[in-house]
Formats: structure tokens, C-alpha cells, sequence
């Protein structure tokens, strides 16, 4: 699949990437040759094949729905590059 | 004492336990030799004082006769683990200034089995790459260097950091994690010892995601008893990873019987492909001949689906890694570069956050789980993956480990096949097949290259079989007597 200019900025925005204009040619053609290079996986039949979709055989456990951890607010918001009284802070989303 | 960083961990816990030198003298001896390794840049962060407090702790429970299996040794920890309150930044610009509030969980058992931290070593952004030449904090170089020629050389990846410390004699051991060869690769172009557990046998609990279903914590050292040992302490149950293994931890080191006889040695015929260099070919053979000598019986199996091991992986790890990745926002921790509205902000953080082979991953990642695309790439990759498993189960139907080379070549030059990411991909070929079916696989270092640098061999073994890993990797390694020095060595003198 040989990916074109638009097609890769559909990408980049869906990824939350922002990417410039002078950047989307060569991206172009890395991402085409990546994908046309994987695309050798058609020659594989796998008409009657299950997807793999666990590495070992077994089963996810469950546990009962408790609180386990918690309380750690301030911990948690030292990270943050910006909070406002207990909150995470981020640029205004609603008018 | 003026040698302490010459021995390995069973000769360290045996000198700390006769009280021959104590824990603090270790790791001073450690912290010097990390400063002298600094050109190597393996290293990201240094934390000497972690060390010595550590260190006293270990020499006051062994004077109390209270000893733990790694009191005393002296650690590198990859730095995608998070360390509670040590800055941990997997490699990445957008991770800048990120103190976890918490341990993982793998590091968290070092620290109890008595272990001392000196440090977070270097590594590809997100652990993307073969040759740690994509962090943020600048390439590691290895500590070996051609006959002949001085211009630095990778140190693998993406444990390139952790690799280049440990032979360089800047840690006694450290941990990596590979997803598609990045403990083993290292450990080959780097001469040492490096071992993937089978997937479940550590936590990644508090390990920075990159493709979940393929990332294995493990360890890295000098040589196979001593990657016994760390496994011991590294592995075992943790209800906080889902996808953990409930199994006991055996005593690993007990599988070093030095015995392989009667045993049934893999050789995939179809990994001869594909233009091998002869020197790999002949060692590989060389290998084989080896575990004969000891009373193994080589046999030849086949392999067919793993030729495309490497597509399907180049499918499911940046599948994974988009949906990993997304987390970083410029919200909750690290970079954030300000827009005027809050997906501008995510799109301009995450343009300057992410290297330029993170992008790529991310973006084929995107891509192949779209609308429209996700059958004919992602659901395709896992048949194949699916198929893969099967080819693994017929052959170990027939033999109880495989032997193949570790990498299709030595280490190359940093600069050298940057521009090009399937030449740099290729270099997983014989290693990401293990991860895709989460078998162990050991990197055990048998040879030299023409060029002088050192070549590994690669044992793959049953799920939860680390001890025939272990064992037959330490008969390799008796056979191979791997005595050859890198250029460069961190020596306390």
C-alpha cells in the first residue's frame, strides 16, 4: 500500500501528532516502503487460522471488585506539568 | 582489594559473605568505575547515593548474619522501569522531569533480594531500536571497538546502556526488557550474557509499556550463572500484571548441572537463509558441534512460518505501541508544549515529545488498526503469529531446545543504517520470533568476528523452561571460553 501526502496527515491527526508540511513527502515514503514490505504476510494462507490473541494459555483472573490503592492525589499530581487545586489543568475546552 | 569490579555475582556474594570486602566497598568501587564509563554514555542517571545507603543497609544485615541471595551487588536498571522518586524517562524528551510515584514491581524484587541500585542506563526512545541510537539523551557507544579501527560502534538495542555497563564493568548486572531481541542483541554485539524469560515469568508491572504482549522484563550480566541469579530474584507471581504467571520460581542456578547429555538440540534449517554471513554460519555450526562434544544430539527442525516473523512483528508491535503511546498527552506527566485549545496541545506535545522512529511506529501502528485496514494488517499479523506458535510446538514435539545465532552480524558503526529502517529492523531476525510465541531465549557470547567483536549464540527453549535454557546456554559458554576483553573496560584501580 503506497500511502500518499493526505493519507498521512489523516494518520498524524488521528495519532495527535502534529507534523509539518515539509515532513509529510519523506514520511510518505518511509511509511509505503514499511507497509509494503509487510504486506509479504499475504502470501501466508491463513483461510482456517484463529487470530492469536493471548501469549500463554490462560485465562485472565479475576478478582473481587475492591478498593486496592488510592488516596494519593498529590503524589500522583507532583507529575503533572499543570494542576489547579487537586486537579490536572489543561487549556479551556468548553466556550 | 583493588580488582572488585573483575567478579562476577557468585564470586561477589561469596566475597561479601566471608566478609573479605564489605557491600559500601563494592559500591564504591562501582560508582568509581561508573564515572570513568561515563564517555560511554551508558548511564542516563547516576544515583551514588542510593548506593551507598543501600550498601549500608546490606552490610548491616550481613553482620547480623541476615544475608538476602543479592545483598551487596551492585544493579543497573534499564530506564524504563519506574523507580520510586528516581527520574525515569525511557529515552524520551516527552517524559522529561518524571518522578514515578511508585516502583516496579521487577526492581521492587531486587531491592528486596538486597540488591543495590547504581543507577538508569540508556536505551532506544520506548525501547524502539536496535542500536540505543534513538534516545534522547544521546547514543551509547559499545566498549568494544574493531581490530584496527577506532570509530565507536553501537552497543545493540534497545539495552544498549545496561549491555555497554555491564561489560565495561560499570554494573555487576542490570535488567533489560526485550520485545523483539532487546536484551539479547545487546548482549551478543556487547559479549555478555543476556536472557528473556518466557512471557509471565516477570512483571512488567511499573515497566513503561511499549507492545504489551511482547515486552519481557529479564536480565543481563556476564555470564550465564550469574543471569541465574538475577532471574531467581526478578521473577515470580505479581497480581498486579494480568498476564503474570502463577508457577514457583525454581531455583534457577540449580540447573547448572553441566549435563546436556542425550539431550535434543534444535537447528531450524530455514534460518540458513537469506545470505548469512559465513563467520555466523560457522559459528553457529561450531555451536552445534560443541553440544555434540558434550553428549547432545544436534538435530535439524523446521521453522517454515518464521520467515515472516519479522512482518507480523512489525504489524503487532506498533499496533501496540499506538495504543501504549497514546497516554503521553502533555496532561498527567512530563513535556507539555502549550496550544490554544487542548488537541493542539496534545498534537504540538506529542510532535516535540516523540523521536523520529517513535513517529513512524506510532503512525504504522495508527494506520494498520483504522477502519478499514485493521483486518488486513493487525488480524492478518495475528493468524500469522498464530501459525508461527504451531511451527514452535511441532518442533519442540521433537527436541528440547533450538540453537541458533543470536543476530545476523557483529555491532556496526553508530550512523551506520540510520536511513534505512528495515536494514535496522533485520537485525531482530532470529530473535523476534521468540517473543512473538513467549518462549526463553538466552544470548550466550561463543565468538569473534573477523573484525575482532564479539558474536552470540541464541538457545530457545519450552515456556516456563528457563533451567534447560540455562543449562544447555552454560555448557555453550564452558565450551566457547569466552575470555576476550572489550577495548574498553571501566577498571577501579
Amino acid at each position: 500500500m503506497a500511502l500518499d501526502k493526505a493519507a498521512v496527515a489523516h494518520i498524524a491527526a488521528l495519532a495527535r501528532i502534529r507534523l509539518k508540511e515539509a515532513e509529510l513527502e519523506p514520511l510518505a515514503a518511509e511509511l509505503s516502503q514499511i507497509l509494503t514490505w509487510v504486506e509479504q504476510l499475504a502470501e501466508v494462507d491463513t483461510a482456517d487460522v484463529a487470530p492469536m490473541t493471548s501469549v500463554a494459555a490462560m485465562r485472565l483472573p479475576m478478582r473481587e471488585d475492591e478498593v486496592t490503592d488510592g488516596d494519593r492525589r498529590d503524589d500522583i499530581l507532583r507529575n503533572a506539568p499543570q494542576s489547579a487545586r487537586g486537579f490536572f489543568a489543561v487549556p479551556k475546552v468548553v466556550e | 582489594m583493588s580488582r572488585l569490579t573483575e567478579l562476577t555475582i557468585a564470586e561477589a556474594r561469596t566475597g561479601l559473605g566471608a566478609k573479605q570486602f564489605s557491600a559500601r566497598e563494592l559500591a564504591e568501587a562501582y560508582i568509581a568505575a561508573m564515572e570513568r564509563a561515563r564517555p560511554l554514555n551508558a548511564y542516563i542517571t547516576e544515583t551514588p547515593e542510593i548506593a551507598l545507603d543501600m550498601a549500608a543497609a546490606s552490610d548491616a544485615r550481613i553482620a547480623k548474619g541476615e544475608t538476602r541471595p543479592l545483598d551487596g551487588i551492585p544493579i543497573a536498571v534499564k530506564d524504563l522501569f519506574c523507580t520510586k522518586g528516581v527520574l525515569t524517562t525511557a529515552a524520551s524528551h516527552i517524559l522529561d522531569g518524571f518522578h514515578p510515584p511508585y516502583e516496579s514491581t521487577v526492581t521492587e524484587k531486587l531491592w528486596q533480594a538486597g540488591a543495590v541500585m547504581l543507577g538508569k542506563t540508556n536505551l532506544d526512545e520506548f525501547a524502539m531500536g536496535s542500536s540505543t541510537t534513538t534516545s534522547y539523551h544521546k547514543p551509547t557507544e559499545n566498549p568494544w571497538r574493531k581490530s584496527g579501527d577506532n570509530r565507536p560502534l553501537v552497543p545493540g538495542g534497545s539495552s544498549g546502556g545496561s549491555a555497554a555497563a555491564v561489560a565495561s564493568h560499570a554494573a555487576l548486572g542490570a535488567t533489560g526488557t526485550d520485545t523483539g531481541g532487546s536484551i539479547r542483541q545487546p548482549a551478543s554485539f556487547c559479549g555478555i550474557v543476556g536472557l528473556k524469560p518466557t512471557y509471565g515469568r516477570c512483571s512488567r508491572w511499573g515497566v513503561v509499556a511499549y507492545a504489551s504482549s511482547l515486552d519481557h522484563p529479564g536480565p543481563i550480566a556476564r555470564n550465564v550463572r550469574d543471569a541465574a541469579i538475577l532471574l531467581g530474584a526478578m521473577a515470580g507471581h505479581d497480581p498486579r500484571d494480568s498476564t503474570s504467571a502463577t508457577l514457583p520460581v525454581p531455583d534457577f542456578e540449580k540447573a547448572l548441572t553441566g549435563d546436556v547429555r542425550g539431550l535434543r538440540i534444535g537447528v531450524p534449517k530455514e534460518y540458513r537463509a537469506d545470505g548469512m554471513p559465513a563467520e555466523i554460519e560457522a559459528l553457529w555450526q561450531q555451536g552445534a558441534q560443541w553440544l555434540r562434544e558434550a553428549g547432545a544430539e544436534p538435530v535439524e527442525v523446521s521453522l517454515p512460518m518464521t520467515k515472516y516473523a519479522l512482518a507480523a512483528y512489525y504489524i503487532i508491535a506498533p499496533a501496540e505501541a499506538s495504543s501504549n503511546l497514546a497516554r503521553y498527552d502533555g496532561v498527567k506527566y512530563g513535556l507539555r508544549v502549550a496550544g490554544d485549545s487542548l488537541d493542539e496541545m496534545y498534537e504540538l506535545t506529542r510532535a516535540e515529545g516523540f523521536g523520529a522512529e517513535v513517529k513512524r511506529r506510532v503512525l504504522i501502528g495508527t494506520y494498520v488498526l483504522s477502519a478499514g485496514y485493521y483486518d488486513a494488517y493487525y488480524l492478518k499479523a495475528q493468524k500469522v503469529r498464530a501459525l508461527i506458535a504451531r511451527d514452535f510446538a511441532a518442533a519442540f514435539e521433537n527436541v528440547d531446545c533450538l540453537l541458533t545465532p543470536t543476530a545476523p552480524s557483529a555491532a556496526f558503526a553508530i550512523g551506520e543504517k540510520q536511513d534505512d529502517p528495515i536494514a535496522m529492523y533485520l537485525n531482530d531476525v532470529f530473535t523476534v520470533p521468540a517473543n512473538l510465541v513467549g518462549l526463553p531465549a538466552l544470548s550466550v557470547p561463543a565468538g569473534l568476528s573477523a573484525d575482532g567483536l564479539p558474536l552470540g549464540l541464541q538457545i530457545v527453549g519450552r515456556a516456563f523452561d528457563e533451567e534447560m535454557v540455562l543449562r544447555v546456554g552454560d555448557v555453550l559458554e564452558r565450551a566457547a571460553q569466552f575470555t576476550h576483553r572489550p577495548s574498553f573496560i571501566a577498571d577501579a584501580r
